[in-house]
């Protein structure tokens, strides 16, 4: 069906952000996220490594707009910078579960047989484990670093990319066009890859951009149980987790103005995710 | 009919065997890899070399890693999940204990998600790309945007501390009362059924902000899914129908198109509970909750094996629990999955 | 039966159960004190083997010992255990014998334990007999006083209990007032003994034994434990509160909540900045000691490179910024342990502010002389349990460091592997880590921290006359002519070779209601409830 779209599509998608001001307002929100993570580091106005001890805890002020943290850094300055490692962990987890996991459930999908029920067998293994303590065991195992909660993410993310590629492809294996493509003389690989596998791309979207989003709140509460980045990495979830604990004591912009990134670029994130779906699936425009 | 069925049935617990082997192998596989050793650990404080290695023995550690994996699984079968090194206690009397508190947060979050989605999910798809619609997206949206324990500590401070309308986050009940005898583990139940309302409003009082915290995790899901089989059933010719033959809105809204959209909701509801026990380890450790959520990360930061497998093999195995229920639920109203399966 | 008889029926139900809870929910909580701490005891006996730090705390409150420690009134008006005073506990009076070589404990004749058993010599002897025998913590705490066979205990009558010393020390009377030195019921522990269990280990883990001050009402592992008061004790003045919930609440901002809304009474162990912070507030009360034979330290393992270089560690030592440091990790909420006074020590005490302070040019040319002039690349282990204070201060060090080109890399390690990385395996090259001795005595330290091999020497340091000296002035009275200036040798030596960079001593902070009186600061750490009282 999206297939037989791709004519019209820049007609839809203008239609689609017509329609739905919220979609408009993600995209504008994605392109601030976009602009931070590039050019965050250039604009921040304190070293955000660099403590105080003259400083420490002060509220928000015209020097410092967000305050300052337990050790005099610049609390605007670190979410800033912030930006591109959190875009960076997120993005680069749901790549990884995407390319491995529309790879398994594209194979599956298009073989089916002992190669759909060994890789069925699999997601259902790691549907079973509850995923957040899953990604937690992952990191207590590996070592807290970027790359393993990197891992973590991907890992707990890999069976929904699974399940919505070899939906996807299992409809598509016997399509007219896909039929076309192997009488053409393609060999059975050439059809996945090229004939059915770019088809199941927009469906695929929906979910990156749902994970995407989802991503960053895993490492955040991957921070909140001491699992999270090195200090002094400036990262949204950590600085959450830290800061939540000044809440009671009346130092609310430690967590405050990070949790709002955060909770900016998730919603970004959803917003877009449901957006995307609309545009995907005009079923669901009436 | 009800042969097939329960054929069906048979066989979605068959195939849920293979999932459940993986589970515990893999589960196996990673607290032996977890890098603290737990000899050292349960030694104790003051141990030397010497009371270190009496206790590797004593706990089987010093053995290869699939003798002990072969003793585990004879164990599990004999029904024995062996001793949480932490507590000293039984990992089954732990999980027994802590389970009902876990579960009744989650299903008091997910009532909480159900009673405010799904009419937000009605109301957006009655009204379909109007500013109500938006703006239950965006409530929704906002509600799955932020990490539980922000909002979980958020709440403690507005509710508890600043406004004090809320009890002190303390876990199930103050001090002031007497957990319920046990029957089902669910401290409202077990209240309401000897009939301590006092209790009663003790324990539910607790349950407010924790299962709001959670709850609103599950709202996005829960609403996008009846939203989109709202619309789905409004458009079908049964609703049109009946519109047209004059039945009034409010019954053509909730019998029928209501009605229909409640399948692919109740699955979405499946997966959203099982969501949920995962999110819950984050909630019980900013309520002091005693669910299973808190015991497992204390478990694994510990290398607490016995805990952390049984904690995980009970998880699975809920999680199954959970899927087969709503197979069968399904299977009993929907007359079509019969002949699909 | 229709619906409406059907809710007539259960509301009925209802009613009687609801008047007979009310007088139990109404007991006032007058004579209730709650105290929430981080971490609760795993197990109800502290000789239990895996028993945990907070698992001191039903040995302090349940059991009895042979003595207790006495109390005094600091000049801030605080109250503290005195390391001078042992005062009668279980038994009535000591008597020392001529040649230093044994003392005779005299029993109370009325003490009881808590089924009304008396209690007797016999119980003693098998309580000392499992402390040397069971392994784990109390097996290692006894050996430190001296005490490493059971044939040192004997009983020379029911009331008479007489213990053998191998060589006389001055550890060897304080540390028989230690929470691991409690008499327990032997009758009711041996009924519950089995083959595989001869010291009755699973029985006391959950079910405790004694005749203490307090009986053990509930315990619900990982929540809280209730101590509710022994109206029968005999061994002192019967306690002024009569039920005592240590509640565990692992969010530190939530126990600030609840002891500053005035549901929770007491805090044990508050992180620095919250005490610094409630200090000020009126509705909390404060107090805070600095804990004895302790400091906070960043530990050079002199076993690894470069810190192998005496040079590299005094760098690193005059490099550290500690006064941010003591500002911004400790809140103010302990004593600084730098810029001291030369490297000749002036008293024979522990701890004491080292000569080091920061200049971060002498650190240069002292890197410059070991030949290292750029610096170089290390990684800075924490301890993620005590990341309150641990984390900040390993951000500042990182920061200071830089600045004589030490490229420092954080490594955070939970709390459960930390001692394997740093005390077991004893293989992080630079660490922050702390350690309290119970026996408040600078060569008690010098025993585990310094001699070579010792489970706390986290930095593999290792010297002969260091090892000697220890061994040397550990038995000697402190008023001994050999014991001061030997203890100054060693602390001289320690401060030259600086395997460890002290960085300032802590605070024990307990917060309480203002209500709340009598709280004594003990070495422990925990909370003794004995003693409290509630206006």
């Amino acid at each position: 069906m999206a297939e037989a779209l791709r004519k019209p599509f820049g007609g839809h998608f203008l239609y689609v952000l017509r329609e739905n001001p919220v979609t408009v307002l993600a995209f504008a929100m994605l392109c601030v996220i976009l602009f931070a993570a590039a050019f965050g580091p250039m604009l921040a106005p304190y070293d955000p490594l660099a403590s105080n001890a003259m400083n420490a805890l002060r509220p928000p002020s015209a020097a410092h707009w967000f305050g300052t943290d337990h050790l005099g850094r610049d609390v605007f300055s670190r979410v800033l910078v912030a930006t591109r490692l959190d875009l960076a962990i997120s993005v680069a987890a749901v790549a990884l579960s995407f390319v491995v996991g529309s790879t398994l459930g594209s194979l599956a999908g298009f073989y089916g047989g002992w190669v759909d029920a060994v890789i069925g067998r699999i997601t259902d293994t790691i549907m079973a484990f509850p995923l957040f303590v899953l990604a937690m065991g992952i990191v207590a195992v590996l070592g807290n670093s970027v790359e393993n909660i990197v891992y973590a993410t991907a890992v707990v993310n890999l069976p929904f990319y699974i399940r919505v590629a070899r939906a996807e492809v299992s409809v598509r294996r016997t399509a007219g066009y896909v039929e076309a493509a192997r009488l053409a003389g393609n060999s059975e690989a050439r059809v996945l890859a090229l004939t059915i596998f770019p088809n199941i791309l927009p469906p695929m979207m929906v979910q990156i951009s749902l994970n995407l989003g989802w991503a960053i709140l895993n490492a955040a509460g991957l921070s909140f149980i001491g699992l999270g980045v090195r200090p002094p990495t400036p990262e949204w979830g950590i600085m959450v987790a830290e800061g939540a604990t000044y809440i009671i004591s009346g130092e609310w912009w430690l967590a405050l103005f990070p949790g709002a990134a955060l909770m900016l670029a998730v919603f970004c994130f959803n917003l877009l995710g449901d957006g995307l779906r609309d545009l995907i699936d005009p079923r669901k425009r009436t | 009919m009800a042969a097939s069925r329960l054929g069906i049935v048979a066989r979605r617990v068959g195939g849920a065997i293979p999932s459940l082997v993986g589970v515990v192998v893999v589960t196996f596989v990673l607290t032996r890899s977890l890098p603290g050793d737990p000899a050292v650990y349960f030694a104790g404080l003051m141990a030397d070399a010497e009371s270190i290695a009496a206790t590797r023995a004593r706990l089987g550690l010093d053995r290869t890693w699939i003798e002990q994996f072969v003793s585990y699984v004879e164990r599990l079968f004999a029904g024995d999940w062996g001793v949480s090194l932490q507590t000293g206690r039984p990992v089954l009397t732990e999980l027994s204990q802590r389970l009902p508190a876990s579960l009744e947060l989650t299903l008091a979050g997910l009532l909480f998600a159900i009673g405010v989605a799904v009419p937000l999910g009605v109301l957006a798809a009655t009204r379909p790309n109007s500013w109500v619609d938006h703006l239950c997206r965006v409530v929704v949206t906002a509600g799955v945007s932020l990490p539980t324990f922000f909002t979980g500590l958020f709440l403690v401070y507005l509710f508890y501390f600043l406004a004090g309308v809320a009890p002190s986050p303390l876990g199930r009940l103050d001090f002031i009362y007497f957990s319920p005898p046990h029957v089902t583990g669910f401290y409202t139940i077990d209240t309401a059924l000897a009939g301590d309302w006092w209790t009663f409003r003790g324990a539910l009082a607790q349950l407010v902000l924790p299962a709001l915290t959670l709850g609103l995790f599950a709202l996005a899901p829960i609403a996008r899914m009846t939203r989109a089989s709202m619309l789905a059933a409004l458009s079908a010719d049964f609703v049109r129908t009946a519109t047209a033959m004059g039945l009034s809105r409010r019954k053509v809204l909730w019998t029928y198109a209501f009605g229909n959209a409640f399948l692919p909701v109740l699955t979405t509801l499946g997966m959203v509970f099982s969501f949920l026990l995962g999110a819950n380890v984050l909630v019980e450790r900013v309520f002091s909750w005693p669910g299973v959520g808190s015991f497992a990360i204390d478990a694994l930061v510990a290398s607490d094996y016995a805990a952390v497998q049984g904690f995980v093999l009970a998880m699975a195995l809920l999680f199954v629990a959970v899927n087969l229920l709503i197979d069968v639920i399904y299977t009993l109203v929907d007359p079509r999955v019969g002949l699909e399966g | 039966m229709d619906r409406r008889q059907f809710i007539a029926a259960t509301g009925a139900a209802g009613v009687l159960p609801f008047l007979k809870a009310m007088p139990a929910g109404a007991q006032g909580r007058d004579d209730t004190l709650v105290a929430v701490t981080g971490f609760g005891p795993n197990s109800m006996d502290i000789m239990r083997v895996g028993a945990n730090r907070p698992a001191y705390q039903p040995a302090i409150n349940l059991y009895d010992r042979l003595m207790r420690y006495g109390i005094r009134e600091l000049p801030d008006g605080t109250l503290a255990y005195d390391k001078e005073v042992l005062e009668p506990e279980l038994a009535e009076s000591w008597t020392m014998a001529d040649d230093g070589m044994s003392v005779d404990f005299f029993l109370r004749r009325d003490a009881t334990f808590w089924d009304g058993t008396p209690v007797t010599a016999e119980d003693v002897k098998w309580s000392f007999d499992r402390a040397v025998l069971l392994g784990g913590f109390a097996t290692v705490q006894m050996r430190a006083g001296g005490f490493t066979d059971a044939d040192q205990w004997e009983v020379v009558d029911e009331h008479v209990f007489r213990v053998h010393f191998n060589a006389p020390s001055k550890l060897s009377m304080p540390n028989l007032a230690v929470p691991t030195a409690i008499v327990y019921n032997s009758a009711l522990c041996k009924a519950n003994a089995t083959d595989a269990d001869p010291w009755a280990s699973d029985f006391t883990h959950v079910t405790p034994a004694g005749g203490g001050a307090f009986k053990l009402e509930r315990w619900d592992s990982g929540q809280q434990s209730v101590y509710i008061r022994n109206d029968d004790w005999k061994s002192g003045p019967l306690p002024g509160v009569r039920r005592v919930i240590v509640r565990e609440v692992p969010s530190a901002a939530t126990r600030r909540a609840l002891l500053e809304r005035g549901d929770a009474q007491f805090s044990i162990d508050m992180p620095a900045k919250d005490a610094m912070e409630l200090n000020e507030n009126p509705r909390v009360k404060v107090e805070g000691h600095p804990i004895g034979c302790c400091q906070h330290h960043v530990g050079m393992n002199v076993a690894m490179a470069p810190f192998d270089n005496v040079l590299v560690r005094r760098a690193i030592a005059y490099a550290l910024p500690y006064e941010s440091i003591y500002n911004l990790a400790a809140f103010g909420r302990g004593e600084k342990l730098w810029g001291g006074e030369g490297f000749e020590p002036a008293e024979a005490v522990w701890p004491l502010p080292s000569p080091y302070y920061t200049d971060v040019e002498k650190a240069k040319a002292l890197l410059a002389e070991a030949g290292m002039p750029d610096g170089f690349e290390t990684t800075l282990s924490i301890n993620l349990g005590l990341a309150d204070w641990q984390e900040p201060a390993a951000v500042l060090i990182q920061e200071a460091l830089a600045e004589i080109g030490v490229r420092v890399t954080i490594d955070r390690i939970p709390g459960a592997n930390w001692r394997t990385a740093a005390l077991i395996e004893k293989r992080l090259p630079f660490h922050l880590e702390n350690f309290g001795g119970w026996l408040d005595y600078p060569d008690y330290y010098f025993f585990w921290v310094y001699q070579t091999g010792r489970l706390f020497n986290s930095v593999n340091y290792s010297d002969p006359m260091v090892d000697e000296v220890t061994d040397m002035v550990l038995p000697l009275e402190t008023d001994h002519p050999d014991w001061a200036p030997n203890v100054k040798k060693l602390i001289a030596k320690v401060w030259e070779d600086v395997p460890l960079a002290p960085l300032y001593q802590p605070y024990l902070d307990m917060g309480m209601a203002p209500r709340v009186e009598g709280y004594a600061y003990h070495f422990h750490r925990l909370l003794d409830a004995k003693t409290l009282t509630m206006a």
